[in-house]
C-alpha cells in the first residue's frame, strides 16, 4: 500500500505545500498521566537504533508561548477561548518552526500530544467545537495517532504514585466536584469518554495502557513497524541516514 | 457573534484604518465628548493586553512570528480584552471605544497570507460592534503623516517580515497598499462606515459626531449616570 499523501485538515500554513513533506508525522494522544513521556522516551533511541531520523515536539512546548502559558495558568484567570487560541498560536508555532522543517528533512516527528488534546478539553469545558475544529484549521492531518486508552479507575492509582493530582488534570477550574479527587474522576471521565469518541471518528489505533510499560511499548513499536514498513514498500522516501545517535536536528 | 447584533445594554464603538489615518485623534476626540455628556466611556486599544506581551515582543524580536502565529497571539490579545475590558463593561451598559477591532485581523493578517475564511473563523465569537468607523486615505497621505511623527516606520507596520523589500517605506507603501485593498472590501462585507481621512479633522469628527448620535438613540446609560442630557445638534 503506498503512502497517503500529507494534507491539511482546513485551510492549512500559507505558502506550505504538504505534498513536499516526506517525513512522518506520529502524535501520540491519551489523557492526562497515562504514560506517553515514558513511552515516547523508550520509543525514541529505539528508532534512531533502526535508522531513523527523529524529531521530538510536545504540547505547550513551544519557544514562544511556553512562559506565557505558564504565567497563564499560574494565574488562574483566563476563559476556554483564551486558552484555545493560546494553545493553537503554540500548536502553530511548533508546527511551522519544528515539525514542517523536520518532516521536509525526512525526519519521524513524535508529537507528544496532537491537536486532539485541545478538541477533548474543549468538549469538556464547553467550547463551541465547531470553531475549535475551524480554529486549528492550519494543523497537519498526522500519518499516525496512536492513542494509549486507560480507564479512569486504573489511571488514579498511576497518577498517585506518580506526580499526584494536578490543579488543571483535575479539572478544579471547572468546580467538578467536592474535593480534588472527586473533580479528578470526573474530569478524567469526561476526557477519556471524548478521546474514545475522538478515536472512533479519527480512526486511531488503539492501545490499551491497562498493561506493563514493557507490554505497552511492543505494541506502539509493532504499529510503528507496521506503518512504516507500509511507507516504505509505497515509496522509499526515507533518506538513508548515518548510524542511530548521529541525527541531526533540522 | 459577528454575525448578529449583541445582547448588551451598552454600546460599542470601534475605528478602523491603517496607520496614519488619523482615527486615533478621531477616537480621543469622540471620547472627550462622550464624557462631556457624562457618559461612563471606556478606551480599548488593540494589542494591548499584558497577557501576550512578552510573546509578542521575543517574536517580533527575534523575527520568530509566522503568519500564522501572528495571527494568533492578536487573537490571544483580543479574546483577553474581550473577556475583560469589553463585555463586563457593554454588559453593565457602559460605551466601549475600540482603537481598531477584529477588521484589522481581517485585513493585515490576510494581506500577510493566512486565509480569510480561517481568520473570519477564529474570530467568530467577538460581539458585532454598533458602530464601526473605516477611516480611509491613500497610502501616500498615511505615509506622510507617519514620517513626519516618529519619522521611523515599525517592522510589522511595514510588512518588513514578508520581505517584499529591504526598504521600510518601499515596504510599507506595498504591504499598506495591499491592507488598503482589503479593506475596502471588509467596509462591503461587513457594513463599516467610511469616513474619508483626508478630510480637515474637525469636518471628520462632525460626521463621527453625527453617527455615533444614531447608534446612542434609546441608550439608557449604566444605572450609576445622572438622567442623560442628550446630545445636542450642534455641539459638534
Amino acid at each position: 500500500m503506498a503512502a497517503k499523501p500529507k494534507s491539511f485538515y482546513g485551510h492549512g500554513l500559507p505558502k506550505i505545500d504538504p505534498a513536499s513533506l516526506a517525513g512522518s508525522l506520529i502524535a501520540i494522544e491519551g489523557t492526562d498521566g497515562v504514560g506517553r513521556s515514558t513511552q515516547i522516551g523508550r520509543l525514541i533511541p529505539w528508532l534512531e537504533v533502526q535508522g531513523y531520523a527523529v524529531a521530538n515536539t510536545g504540547w505547550t512546548r513551544s519557544p514562544l508561548l511556553a512562559d506565557t502559558i505558564n504565567e497563564a495558568k499560574a494565574g488562574h484567570e483566563l476563559t476556554v477561548t483564551t486558552f484555545s487560541l493560546l494553545y493553537a498560536a503554540d500548536f502553530a508555532d511548533r508546527l511551522q518552526n519544528e515539525i514542517v522543517p523536520a518532516l521536509k528533512a525526512g525526519f519521524i516527528v513524535v508529537a507528544d500530544r496532537y491537536l486532539y488534546t485541545a478538541y477533548a478539553r474543549n468538549a469538556v469545558m464547553g467550547a463551541d467545537p465547531a470553531w475549535t475544529r475551524d480554529l486549528f484549521g492550519f494543523a497537519l492531518v498526522p500519518d499516525l495517532v496512536l492513542y494509549l486508552k486507560i480507564g479512569v479507575d486504573r489511571l488514579i492509582p498511576r497518577v498517585l504514585q506518580g506526580k499526584g493530582m494536578d490543579y488543571w488534570e483535575s479539572g478544579m477550574h471547572l468546580a467538578l466536584g467536592s474535593d480534588i479527587f472527586e473533580s479528578f474522576r470526573n474530569y478524567q471521565s469526561r476526557l477519556i469518554a471524548e478521546y474514545d469518541k475522538l478515536a472512533e471518528e479519527f480512526k486511531f489505533l488503539t492501545v490499551s495502557a491497562e498493561q506493563p510499560v514493557d507490554a505497552i511499548q511492543t505494541e506502539i513499536r509493532s504499529r510503528i513497524s507496521e506503518h512504516l514498513g507500509r511507507r516504505k514498500k509505497g515509496k522509499a522516501r526515507f533518506p538513508a541516514l548515518a548510524p542511530a545517535g548521529e541525527a541531526v536536528k533540522p | 457573534m459577528l454575525s448578529e447584533p449583541h445582547p448588551y445594554p451598552g454600546r460599542l464603538i470601534i475605528v478602523e484604518g491603517i496607520d496614519g489615518s488619523g482615527k486615533s485623534t478621531q477616537v480621543t476626540l469622540l471620547h472627550r465628548w462622550l464624557a462631556s455628556h457624562g457618559h461612563q466611556v471606556f478606551f480599548t486599544e488593540w494589542n494591548s493586553s499584558i497577557l501576550v506581551r512578552r510573546s509578542m515582543k521575543r517574536g517580533k524580536k527575534k523575527d520568530l512570528l509566522t503568519p500564522t502565529t501572528f495571527s494568533l497571539l492578536h487573537a490571544v490579545d483580543f479574546a483577553d480584552r474581550l473577556n475583560y475590558k469589553i463585555l463586563p463593561l457593554l454588559k453593565a451598559g457602559m460605551i466601549v471605544l475600540a482603537d481598531r477591532y477584529v477588521y484589522t485581523a481581517f485585513a493585515r493578517d490576510v494581506a500577510r497570507g493566512v486565509h480569510p475564511e480561517w481568520v473570519r473563523a477564529v474570530y467568530r465569537f467577538a460581539p458585532r460592534p454598533d458602530l464601526a468607523m473605516y477611516f480611509r486615505v491613500p497610502i501616500e497621505v498615511s505615509l506622510d503623516r507617519i514620517l513626519s511623527g516618529r519619522a521611523k516606520l515599525k517592522y510589522h507596520e511595514a510588512g518588513m517580515d514578508l520581505g517584499m523589500s529591504r526598504d521600510p517605506v518601499e515596504s510599507f507603501r506595498m504591504f499598506q497598499s495591499r491592507v488598503l485593498g482589503i479593506y475596502d472590501d471588509i467596509v462591503a462585507e461587513f457594513g463599516l462606515e467610511i469616513i474619508d481621512a483626508t478630510g480637515d479633522i474637525h469636518h471628520q469628527q462632525r460626521q463621527v459626531r453625527q453617527l455615533t448620535r444614531k447608534i446612542l438613540k434609546g441608550y439608557r446609560g449604566t444605572p450609576a449616570e445622572p438622567p442623560a442630557v442628550a446630545p445636542v445638534e450642534g455641539t459638534a
